[in-house]
């Protein structure tokens, strides 16, 4: 028998990948091929990984943030959680009417890291991540069972509001949902609207230009904020959810899929997003596509029937899984 | 041989060179027959429309004066009568029928489709349904039984609120038809950011199909701006001129019904000139419903 979900992984190993971590990136785009789950130039721009640092523990050059931001990101020298996380499951199934599409599933979500689910398609993986929101449950037949504790509460309790919820637990689907009728600025503020007491007018406006530029789609659109939504283009309509997400600043992030209907560039733009949102959030992402989740995440989980079979830091996922099905699927032997 | 063992197909040669041009020949002439006979179908379908706007205008137009939108009726044999407060009076009742049937409908179709699998929703939509087939006269009785007998007197109201009982079931099932075309994934987005259900429901939903849903309703306005039968004997009819929600009031159709029964030639007149004016009444309504849809993003929408 394999090894059940395992919510306590091994320690990450120094992998295969740490000498070529620890020296200076390739000068060009000319990556070696045995090499797939090395993150893109592009995103290790944003780290301090240009200059070499004297070996630093394997994990530690990736999570090494812009020094203007260093205050509000504590150093983490493995993609091992410490301290109490902020969110966390137990236990958890998930079912359409009689058919179970999460099996009892327990895995710990640590804050200010980014957690990818992979896994074949009808693996339960969106339902897992609709559990965590409890958007699971507006869909007809829906039902669930167990414990996703948030900041230590159980948000399927009784005394739970549930839109309240869903504002410290934002979600990003899979296509990207503007509000037709509403202007880009319009659907940025969207979930202002719900807020208690409501912002003013100048107060909105400084919101909506901080979601934009954080999903630095302030210089594309601030000439025309007042223009519908439905005008961007697809990978600009992608960062307006996100942005529409993060307006109410959320303490946790689930993205289903966000970039499955993007281009490689719209793509690549949400993913050095993803990378960025890290810092200030728990970051959950659901995606079909292995190497994003080598690129953007810090842990991976990979599910498999509606079970959790395995969750790892990432690269020890993808180099030394645990679980010969985790190790079947990565290496393409179906899925 | 394995070619030899290949079933033909019809392309490689079942059928002669000769005979593939004559099928191709065969199928040309079919299509443009069956393209003939749709496009007659089309021709066919608005020349009614076509017939009796011509008709109407050769008829009413040199009726259709300043005086005829001005002025009260006049006894036969004056000239100069008008259709002023019968005109009023069919805006009144308009206002009165929409101001009761639009929230009802544009509401319960709001319900049905949010609520589409529930027992209420299922029962009120297939009573909508029969109320959609309900003859017009039958809606009359129902609002003399209960809106003109009780009061002892014909009243505007009565002929309003029959009017909305023609208009609910209507405006309640073309907005469902429209709210349900709006896509799942709005409505999960809107909740997804801590939206509660109504919110959604009126902010996102609705506020999306708010096209749709006005055209709907101006479909429904329309047919009831033209609706005689309800009005017999609820609105009733006045000669004189009345806004008063609690007297009788006159209405176009009740006027063209009584001018066009009447034996004077300058009453058929003023009939025709009346059928002129309601038609152009409606079509104004639309041509307005129209514009105020288009909007700002109607376009970026398509």
């Amino acid at each position: 028998m394999p090894p059940g979900p395992s919510i306590a992984s091994p320690t990450a190993q120094p992998s295969a990948l740490t000498p070529l971590r620890d020296s200076p990136p390739p000068a060009s785009l000319s990556m070696p091929p045995e090499m797939p789950l090395e993150t893109p130039p592009v995103i290790s721009s944003t780290g301090s990984r240009s200059t070499p640092a004297p070996a630093p523990p394997t994990e530690a050059l990736r999570r090494v943030a812009p020094t203007t931001v260093t205050i509000n990101t504590p150093a983490k020298p493995s993609a091992e959680p410490t301290g109490t996380p902020r969110l966390s499951v137990h236990g958890l199934s998930a079912f359409f009417g009689g058919s179970c599409a999460v099996r009892d599933v327990s895995v710990v979500l640590p804050d200010r890291f980014v957690t990818a689910i992979i896994g074949p398609s009808g693996c339960g993986k969106s339902t897992l991540l609709r559990c965590l929101n409890r958007m699971h449950e507006t869909l007809p037949l829906a039902r669930v069972e167990g414990q996703v504790m948030l900041d230590g509460q159980d948000i399927y309790g009784r005394a739970v509001n549930v839109t309240a919820l869903r504002q410290h637990v934002g979600m990003v689907f899979q296509r990207p949902t503007p509000f037709p009728t509403m202007s880009i600025r319009d659907n940025v503020a969207a979930a202002l609207l719900t807020a208690s007491p409501r912002p003013s007018r100048a107060r909105t406006d400084e919101i909506v230009e901080r979601a934009l530029r954080r999903t630095a789609l302030w210089d594309e659109v601030k000439d025309r904020l007042r223009d519908s939504a439905v005008g961007l283009s697809g990978g600009q309509q992608q960062r307006l959810c996100i942005a529409r997400a993060l307006a109410i600043e959320p303490e946790v992030l689930l993205l289903d899929e966000p970039t499955a209907s993007l281009d490689p560039l719209s793509t690549q733009k949400v993913e050095e997003l993803v990378y960025e949102l890290r810092r200030d959030m728990t970051v959950v992402i659901v995606t079909h596509n292995m190497q994003q989740a080598a690129r953007v995440s810090d842990r991976t989980a990979f599910m498999l029937g509606g079970e959790l079979v395995e969750v790892a830091p990432t690269t020890t996922l993808f180099t030394t899984p645990h679980d010969p099905r985790t190790e079947a699927y990565i290496t393409g032997r179906f899925g | 041989m394995t070619t030899a063992a290949k079933p033909p197909t019809r392309r490689s040669g079942v059928y002669p060179a000769a005979a593939r041009a004559g099928k191709l020949r065969r199928r040309h002439a079919v299509n443009a027959l069956m393209a003939g006979l749709v496009g007659l179908a089309a021709v066919l379908a608005t020349l009614p429309l076509v017939v009796v706007l011509f008709y109407l205008l050769k008829q009413g137009a040199s009726s259709v004066q300043w005086h005829f939108f001005t002025n009260m009726p006049k006894p036969v044999g004056e000239s100069g009568g008008g259709m002023a407060n019968a005109i009023v009076g069919t805006l009144i009742l308009i206002g009165t029928a929409s101001l009761i049937g639009l929230p009802v409908g544009i509401g319960g179709g709001l319900y049905l489709a949010e609520r589409r699998g529930s027992r209420l929703a299922n029962t009120t939509r297939f009573l909508a349904d029969v109320l959609n087939g309900l003859p017009s006269i039958v809606m009359g009785i129902f609002a003399w039984q209960f809106l003109v007998r009780p009061f002892g007197h014909f009243s505007a109201w009565a002929g309003g609120v029959a009017l909305a009982a023609m208009m609910i079931p209507q405006v309640a099932r073309t907005t469902e038809e429209i709210v349900r075309t709006v896509p799942v994934s709005l409505r999960e987005a809107a909740l997804a950011l801590g939206y509660t259900r109504w919110r959604t429901s009126l902010t996102v939903v609705l506020r999306t199909a708010t096209a749709g849903v006005v055209t709907g309703a101006l479909v429904a306005i329309a047919r009831i701006a033209g609706e005689t039968a309800p009005l017999l004997f609820t609105a009733f009819g006045n000669q004189f001129w009345s806004t008063s929600l609690n007297q009788p009031i006159a209405a176009l159709p009740l006027q063209i019904f009584t001018y066009a029964v009447s034996p004077y030639d300058d009453w058929h007149a003023q009939a025709w000139a009346g059928a002129l004016v309601l038609i152009a009444l409606i079509l104004i309504i639309s041509l307005v419903a129209r514009v105020a849809t288009r909007g700002r993003f109607a376009t970026a929408s398509d």
